[in-house]
């Protein structure tokens, strides 16, 4: 697992002697150490050049604050370094005087925008607008049988014709102002931003529908070639916008800031997910700490999101706020975990876990046992109900086939925990904590720490 | 135990708070309720049921299929459009004396790549080692040639062609991958390269979830002249397969192509119903040769954690490269043959159905440096 930033900068500045200002040589350092991150989560490398450059000028004129150790402060610019880039003017949707406001989809094969033009149409129509879509991807076999689907589903008319896409694009905005419409998303065939033929074709569509809003529709797992592409994009139809499809996966999305970088528009949109309704407006800083490989939290948080229950969640919660969380929600909170995938994996994306805890070899069968231990329980042992003495405790560890040891280990974390959970008061915190700055992300962690180490 | 029944309880609170945000996601939509496979057009009202007399007779006129033509495009040629805008990246290097400049412009080329820089920083250490043992010369040239000897030397070994089985029964060859990589297009391209061999293909539209997949593949059958089997929209991908392969067995023809949903390999439930898939392909009388990842040549590094998860799930046998006729190198393929040793066997050059090309190594890595 990738380990993250910080830790790296830890060790570097553990080796800092004098205080006051960064020295040249951490910095070089811990530059190189940024530019790593920065390719290995696919910023090109002509931003990433360009970015160091400008983090190298504030680091050494930083002072170092009292309040943040010299790791945190350079993240800190590093940070802000990012989310300035990515962030900016976002983009406000303003809708033509004369309707319909005409919205055009740009971008390479597979990049998503068949899908996208789904979701923005939906999008469009909870902010009140009646859409139309327009299918132009006459290359692609079936494309525009997948928009028909797509519209069918969120109740939006699809209008095609077996003709070419400049016809189709023109015929489907003479379509929505027959038909009243106030927004019209044109969806178009995949292309190489190399192919003169198809992107002098995309240029006419341009021409011919003048769109309000030309959005780059561009994956988020995209690699370097990601500038090369969406200079060209650029540079043909004069882009509005970006949207970033795919970021459910684990890629960093660096391209996401090498596209803004180089058209110097915002990320309008972004595409979270399969279903329709996963799509949303786009976040800087959150994507700013995942390029940096400290949005693991937030990585953690979508998969809890996905694999959870949320009926038992928040039955737990409940419980945990009311500091009543006994075995049994444990057990439940157990089986949950369980659906998420195996546990080293999950642990290394919690950030403020220390190194060693993170590095440590774990068993999932393990979690087998600890199952075990607690479903050999009667229901009032387990709701703490009852005082397990040394009999049922011996009950216990024959019925789970474990020792009495292991039983006795258990129930005294298990203690333990609960302590932990009486003194933290509202979970509200918790959830909180989890979207605030990785920074302070740190410090949530380190919040558990004390309990892990009095276990040990 | 105590260990982990610590790290059990920082997950448990840490989750319970963050799992009640939103309600939860465990399984994709379905569109509609699963019903018995159909056959489509390109075997017209084909019983599903199996063994009947005419049938051998209805995969042969499966449509007239587009000719593919003998002589395969080389990666050389389609190459020729990216590589003009290109021309010419690394004159800067050559004819002058090797010093760092000459390196960094060498780590730049692979970057740009994709190449990665665990990647990167390995082969240009090994470079460094043999010029200053003498074993390189020092000069540009040398340093270019011997890196890209290296750099092939990565791929030594390694076969383009793709295996069949050796009992009787159809062969199966299962394609996986993200969204959008273009598994159903490569499918298409290689059913036509298949039936030009003179073998007898049916495709399996196991991707049940996207709109309009199962229409994509259909006009990919008509193109190719393969039978296709199809199941309805939401229906259980393995089913598809399972079919495919029965009716493959029944009408005695030589391969089954069953391409599948574009999944993010991150999605855990996802992954397990591909596990699903391939276990149903590997029973009798299907024999499951070829696992192949499909790949777009854009993907950055995550190309290398897509290409260990789905080798983990599924145990990937090869990657197919699509999309390399654009500006993007697709680079990542060096990690993932170097660090995984997974075989690199196609090259998906185009939207054509001849635009399918053997793996070649020399070429690859010649168009990394162009």
């Amino acid at each position: 697992m990738f380990e993250t930033l910080t830790d790296r900068f830890e060790g570097i500045f553990t080796r800092l002697r004098s205080r006051g200002r960064l020295g040249d040589a951490e910095v070089n350092e811990v530059l190189r150490e940024i530019r790593v991150a920065l390719l290995e989560a696919d910023v090109n490398l002509n931003v990433v050049k360009d970015l160091i450059e400008r983090i190298r000028a504030r680091c050494s004129e930083a002072e170092l604050s009292k309040s943040l150790t010299p790791a945190q402060q350079v993240i800190k610019i590093v940070n802000e370094e990012l989310t300035g880039t990515l962030g900016g003017e976002p983009l406000k949707i303003r809708y033509a005087s004369r309707p319909p406001t005409v919205v055009l989809l740009a971008g390479l094969q597979g990049s998503g925008k068949t899908t996208a033009a789904a979701k923005l149409a939906r999008w469009f129509k909870q902010q009140g607008r009646q859409p139309l879509l327009v299918a132009a991807d006459l290359q692609r076999p079936a494309a525009v049988e997948q928009l028909r689907v797509l519209g069918q589903d969120i109740g939006v008319t699809v209008f095609s014709e077996p003709t070419a896409p400049v016809t189709v694009a023109r015929k489907g905005v003479g379509e929505a102002e027959r038909l009243g419409r106030d927004v019209v998303i044109v969806d178009t065939a995949g292309r190489l931003a190399i192919d003169d033929a198809l992107m002098a074709e995309m240029t006419a569509i341009s021409n011919a529908i003048r769109p309000d809003y030309t959005f780059f529709v561009v994956d988020a797992m995209t690699g370097q070639d990601a500038v090369r592409t969406a200079e060209a994009f650029n540079d043909a139809l004069a882009l509005d916008g970006v949207i970033l499809t795919k970021v459910d996966g684990d890629a960093r999305g660096g391209a996401a800031l090498s596209v803004k970088e180089v058209v110097g528009k915002p990320i309008a949109f972004v595409s979270t997910g399969e279903r329709i309704a996963d799509f949303e407006t786009f976040h800087p800083d959150r994507l700013a700490s995942r390029i940096l490989g400290m949005g693991d939290v937030l990585s953690l948080i979508e998969k809890a999101e996905r694999e959870y229950d949320s009926q038992v969640a928040e039955k737990a919660t409940e419980r945990l706020m009311a500091g009543q969380f006994s075995l049994e929600d444990f057990l439940e909170q157990l089986q949950q975990i369980k659906r998420m995938g195996p546990l080293q994996g999950m642990l290394g994306m919690l950030p403020g876990v220390p190194k060693d805890f993170r590095n440590a070899k774990i068993d999932d069968k393990d979690v087998g046992r600890i199952e075990a231990i607690i479903r050999s329980m009667t229901p009032d042992e387990r709701r703490g109900r009852a005082v397990i003495d040394g009999s049922r405790r011996l009950r216990i560890a024959h019925g789970s086939g474990t020792s009495t040891t292991e039983v006795n280990n258990l129930l005294r974390q298990f203690k333990e925990m609960q302590k932990v959970v009486r003194s933290m008061g509202p979970v509200n915190r918790l959830v909180n904590g989890a979207k605030q700055k990785p920074t302070k992300g740190k410090q949530k962690g380190s919040r558990f720490t004390p309990s892990s180490r009095s276990a040990r | 135990m105590v260990l982990v029944f610590v790290l059990v309880g920082i997950l448990v609170l840490a989750l319970v708070g963050v799992g009640l945000v939103t309600a939860s996601r465990s399984r994709r939509p379905t569109r509609k309720a699963p019903s018995a496979p159909r056959v489509g057009p390109g075997a017209p009202a084909a019983p599903a049921a199996a063994g009947e007399a005419p049938a051998a007779e209805r995969l042969e006129e499966a449509g007239e299929p587009e000719r593919v033509p003998a002589e395969r495009p080389a990666l050389r040629d389609r190459l020729g459009k990216a590589r003009q805008l290109l021309g010419g990246y690394l004159d800067g290097i050559r004819g002058k004396a090797v010093d760092d400049a000459t390196f960094d412009e060498l780590e730049e080329a692979l970057l740009l790549a994709d190449a990665g820089v665990a990647t990167t920083s390995r082969v240009l250490d090994d470079l460094r080692a043999k010029v200053r043992s003498g074993e390189v010369e020092q000069t540009p040239e040398a340093l270019l040639a011997a890196l890209r000897a290296d750099l092939e030397a990565m791929f030594a070994g390694d076969e383009p062609t793709l295996a069949l089985g050796k009992e009787d029964g159809p062969t199966v060859w299962l394609f996986v991958g993200v969204n959008g990589v273009g598994k159903t297009t490569t499918i298409g391209k290689v059913a036509a390269r298949q039936r030009a061999e003179g073998r007898k293909v049916v495709l399996a539209a196991g991707d049940t979830f996207r709109a309009a997949a199962g229409e994509q593949l259909e006009t990919w059958a008509e193109r190719a002249g393969a039978t296709l089997i199809r199941g309805s929209d939401g229906a259980d991908p393995s089913s598809v397969i399972f079919d495919a392969v029965a009716h493959a067995a029944a009408r005695g023809a030589d391969l089954v192509l069953a391409d599948t949903a574009g999944r993010l390999h991150t999605k855990v439930n996802l992954m397990e119903e591909l596990r699903k898939v391939r276990r149903v392909a590997e029973r009798p009388p299907g024999q499951l040769a070829e696992v192949l990842l499909v790949l777009d040549a854009t993907t950055g590094q995550n190309g290398l954690v897509q290409a260990k998860q789905f080798l983990e799930a599924v145990g990937v046998t090869g990657v197919v490269l699509t999309k390399l006729d654009g500006t993007a190198k697709g680079g990542v393929v060096l990690a993932i043959r170097g660090e995984l040793g997974l075989p690199i066997k196609l090259v998906g050059v185009g939207e054509g159905v001849a635009d399918l090309v053997d793996f070649d190594p020399a070429e690859f890595v010649a168009a990394l440096f162009s």
